[in-house]
């Protein structure tokens, strides 16, 4: 994911498709951003500066919006990444333990990916399900009533799948 | 493109059609499975009942049986929801591998799926959602259609009066009388001021300008909320309906609603609605001949709490960091890149097509003196109930908790509920009684809010709820004025100071001089009403406040600081399970004999607490 994007690579080509659904306005900053961090799951500097070229916008000033909305990463996160819902209904049934279970398991922060670039842990604020708090996602399955064993035993399970993937 | 005379046609013939959505004795032998598809059911698959259902449906040649994705019904904590119709049985927490009972058992042999129905708070089994005590007390408007209609089918929407609102504005009425119908309403913003919808609308068309916007803010930024969601997910139309007749009334051709990313449901069924209702040409250029143009966009928020505040969600709209501007000059004067802007929250427009159709005095009977109609709230926390709840003004706190909620679980006891978000305060039982209305909640000390409601029992220490509240602010603020930026932060290091146990009897008065300050000088209304969860827990738990300094103790055991766990020697069994997983060996003690914790070891992980089978162990 991370190697040199020269000339036409497949995510140059794939960039280039976002952009042009877009006419060449500012205000269309935001949407493409969305778009883009959508598609790769975060926001490259190659895809800064095309998108500043295709605005007529400088860099800086994408840099500015991408760092403003909580949104938008600079980095990729994990391929599993684990999203703890600390939004207040959430809060009150105890999130932050699982949050807490979730820091201790990996050894890493919020907003941190694993060296190994499987599991980053994400502190998120209402995904909407507060009929199931405390809810936590991973990607995009969303499980709710949790408890810290519960993502606990999820974290394993990932973890032996990947292993079995690995040794095949 | 349709003409109205084929909308009409339509509306006719589909609600016939439709007619045992609501009406049990509707003459007919078709049935229609109504499945939720708000956020909270999806998450718990109700996706898969769908597709159960359908492909039973298939496979058992059954013709008279549609499935229906709908809106959130409202009962969440109860989700996912099935409702046959028209008979009306609703089936609670169904899994996706309930769907053959519900073929074979309903369908097939038209008997009640027993273990299905739902179980009341008192434990009564109940089979249609209305008897449920959970909404005896609630009334809906802005929510009528949801849990009704399936909100990705226009016919539907068409069915139950849907842009009959428009059609009327467009064709009886002048801009002038809508405004003044919509003045006479009493509608109030349900984006948290409350400032008079008819008299933002009538600011916005008295402006001056070429070019005007029509923009609903579906940021919905309180963490815990989800009304606003609820309603585009589940009745879309109606916010597309009410952009139009707004833009009909204030002379805007154009609208965008603003919502955000991590609502992909709701954008996907909004988009939905949008293509729609332009493939039926109600949407588009002149308008069924009337002379009359709108075009609706979406427009994607990316996660910045700050932007649903109304000039910070402009300078997103246009492509830029949100950051508030200063005002004056007001949207209605200079909005969009400098143009006359109305901007109302996407409940405040759910509200207009009922006020157009049933007429301002329908609405302004509803609700107390000086706010009118409903409000929905996210009703959240420790509540039995958990779920989307619509209700008059006027309803108190206490029927809201406890007739609609169903109470606090787990035997224990209701100590505070928060409205409006980071933004409001904390309610304590002794004001349980207050009606819910703009004022009564401001005098003490919270506020409407958007409609977020989140309720704690006794085990939730104040302090730390506030301190959870200022964590928010500190990281939404955006920078722009340093009393917000600086004072906020100064705050959350107080409170982080006191939950440690470090506090000193000065930091409270510290507190409070920095709350006032922040009020005062705060440049926009996320600074402006920051202090207000700490003002409020000050002034009803100042108790728990100073029992975490002068004791250093937490009343309700939440700040894990200054937790102290013990085992009581009378309860304990000896049976070792705490010593086995006290993750740092902090417990000693023989088997069958009381055990004891080393304090000095214990890292107040809370783990021997929650595994002792006998509840031995205190903190
Ligand atoms: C920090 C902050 C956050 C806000 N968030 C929202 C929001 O999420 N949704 C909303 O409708 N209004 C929000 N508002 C209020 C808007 O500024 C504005 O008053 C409202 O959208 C106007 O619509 P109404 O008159 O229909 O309520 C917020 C205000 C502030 C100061
Ligand atoms: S009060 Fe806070 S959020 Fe509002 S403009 Fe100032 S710094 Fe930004
Ligand atoms: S709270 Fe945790 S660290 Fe302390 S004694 Fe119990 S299990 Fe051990
Ligand atoms: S788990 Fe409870 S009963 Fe068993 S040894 Fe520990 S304190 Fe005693
Ligand atoms: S607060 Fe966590 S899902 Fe709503
Ligand atoms: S989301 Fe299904 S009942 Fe609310």
């Amino acid at each position: 994911m991370n190697e040199c994007k020269c000339g036409n690579s497949k995510e140059n080509l794939e960039l280039k498709e976002i952009l042009k659904k877009y006419e060449k306005d500012k205000s269309n900053l935001i949407q493409i951003l969305n778009q883009v961090q959508e598609k790769y799951g975060y926001i490259s500097t190659e895809a800064q500066k095309e998108i500043s070229e295709y605005l007529g916008i400088s860099m800086a000033e994408v840099y500015g919006v991408i760092t403003f909305y909580s949104r938008f990463t600079l980095k990729p996160k994990g391929k599993y990444n684990i999203a703890v819902c600390l939004g207040t209904a959430c809060f009150v049934k105890g999130s932050e333990k699982v949050l807490d279970k979730v820091k201790e398991i990996l050894k890493i922060d919020v907003g941190q990916t694993t060296e190994n670039g499987l599991f980053s842990i994400e502190a998120t604020r209402c995904v909407g399900a507060c009929g199931l708090a405390p809810v936590f996602t991973v990607n995009d399955e969303v499980y709710g009533k949790a408890t810290p064993e519960m993502v606990e035993s999820i974290i394993k399970r990932i973890r032996e799948e990947e292993n079995s993937v690995a040794e095949k | 493109m349709k003409s109205l005379e084929e909308i009409d046609e339509i509306r006719k013939k589909v609600r016939a059609d439709l007619d045992l959505r609501v009406n049990e004795n509707a003459n007919t032998q078709e049935k229609h499975i109504l499945v939720c598809g708000g956020t909270g059911c999806t998450s718990s698959k109700s996706p898969v009942i769908i597709e159960n259902l359908k492909r039973l449906i298939k496979e058992n040649n059954i013709t008279n049986v549609k499935v229906i994705q709908t809106g959130c019904f409202g009962l969440c904590a109860k989700g996912p929801i099935v409702i046959v119709r028209p008979e009306d049985v609703f089936y609670a927490l169904v899994k996706p591998e309930d769907a053959e009972d519900i073929i074979n058992i309903h369908i097939k042999e038209n008997k009640i799926v027993e273990r299905l129905l739902c179980k009341d708070i008192d434990e009564s089994v109940v089979k249609k959602l209305d008897e449920l005590n959970f909404y005896k007390k609630q009334e809906r408007i802005a929510l009528n259609n949801c849990g009704k209609i399936d909100p990705e089918n226009i016919d539907e929407y068409i069915a139950f009066d849907g842009y009959k609102a428009l059609e009327k504005c467009l064709f009886e009425l002048n801009p002038d009388e809508v405004i003044k119908i919509v003045s006479d309403s009493g509608l109030r913003g349900r984006g948290g001021a409350g400032f008079p919808t008819g008299k933002k609308w009538s600011f916005t068309k008295m402006a001056e300008g070429d070019q005007k916007y029509v923009v609903c803010n579906a940021d919905e930024g309180d963490p815990g909320a989800f009304m606003d969601r609820s309603i585009l997910e589940g009745t879309p139309h109606s916010v597309i309906e009410a952009m139009m007749i707004a833009g009909f009334a204030v002379g805007a051709n154009k609208g965008y609603i603003y919502v955000r990313a991590e609502y992909p449901i709701a954008v996907r069924r909004f988009q939905i609605a949008i293509d729609q209702a332009k493939e039926y040409g109600i949407l588009g250029k002149n308008i069924w001949n009337t002379g009359f143009d709108f075009d609706l966009e979406i427009r994607l928020g990316a996660g910045a709490f700050v932007c649903g505040e109304e000039t910070a969600l402009l300078e997103s709209i246009e492509g830029r960091r949100g950051q508030p501007r200063l005002k004056p000059p007001f949207p209605a004067n200079s909005g969009l890149w400098g143009k006359p802007t109305l901007i109302n929250n996407v409940e405040t427009y759910a509200n207009i097509p009922g006020i157009i159709l049933n007429g301002a005095e329908w609405y302004s009977n509803i609700g107390t003196e000086t706010s009118k109609g409903t409000k929905v709230f996210a009703l959240g926390g420790n509540v039995n109930n958990i779920g989307l709840v619509e209700v008059p003004m006027g309803t108190t706190l206490r029927e809201i908790v406890f007739d609609i909620g169903g109470g606090i679980p787990n035997g224990r006891k209701f100590k505070a509920a928060q409205t409006g978000g980071p933004s409001g305060g904390c309610i304590p039982e002794e004001h349980l009684d207050t009606p819910i209305d703009y004022e009564s909640l401001g005098a003490i000390g919270s506020m409407m809010g958007s409609g977020g409601l989140i309720v704690m029992d006794d085990s939730k220490c104040m302090v730390n709820l506030a301190k959870f509240y200022l964590e928010f602010t500190v990281d939404e603020s955006c920078g722009k004025c340093t009393p917000c930026r600086i004072g906020t932060k100064r705050m959350l290091e107080i409170l982080q100071k006191i939950c440690d146990g470090n506090g000193e009897e000065e930091d409270l008065e510290k507190l409070e001089k920095l709350a006032l300050n922040i009020k005062k000088a705060s440049l926009c209304g996320l600074g402006q009403t920051a202090p207000n969860p700490v003002l409020s827990t000050l002034k009803y738990f100042r108790e728990e406040y100073l029992a975490h300094i002068r004791n250093k103790t937490c009343p309700a055991g939440e700040c894990k600081a200054l937790a102290k766990y013990h085992i009581n020697p009378d309860l304990c069994k000896g049976c070792g399970l705490c010593k086995r997983n006290c993750p740092v060996g902090a417990i000693s003690g023989e088997v069958k004999q009381p055990h004891v914790i080393d304090e000095k070891k214990c890292i107040k992980c809370g783990a021997c607490a929650e595994k002792c089978p006998f509840k031995a162990i205190s903190k």
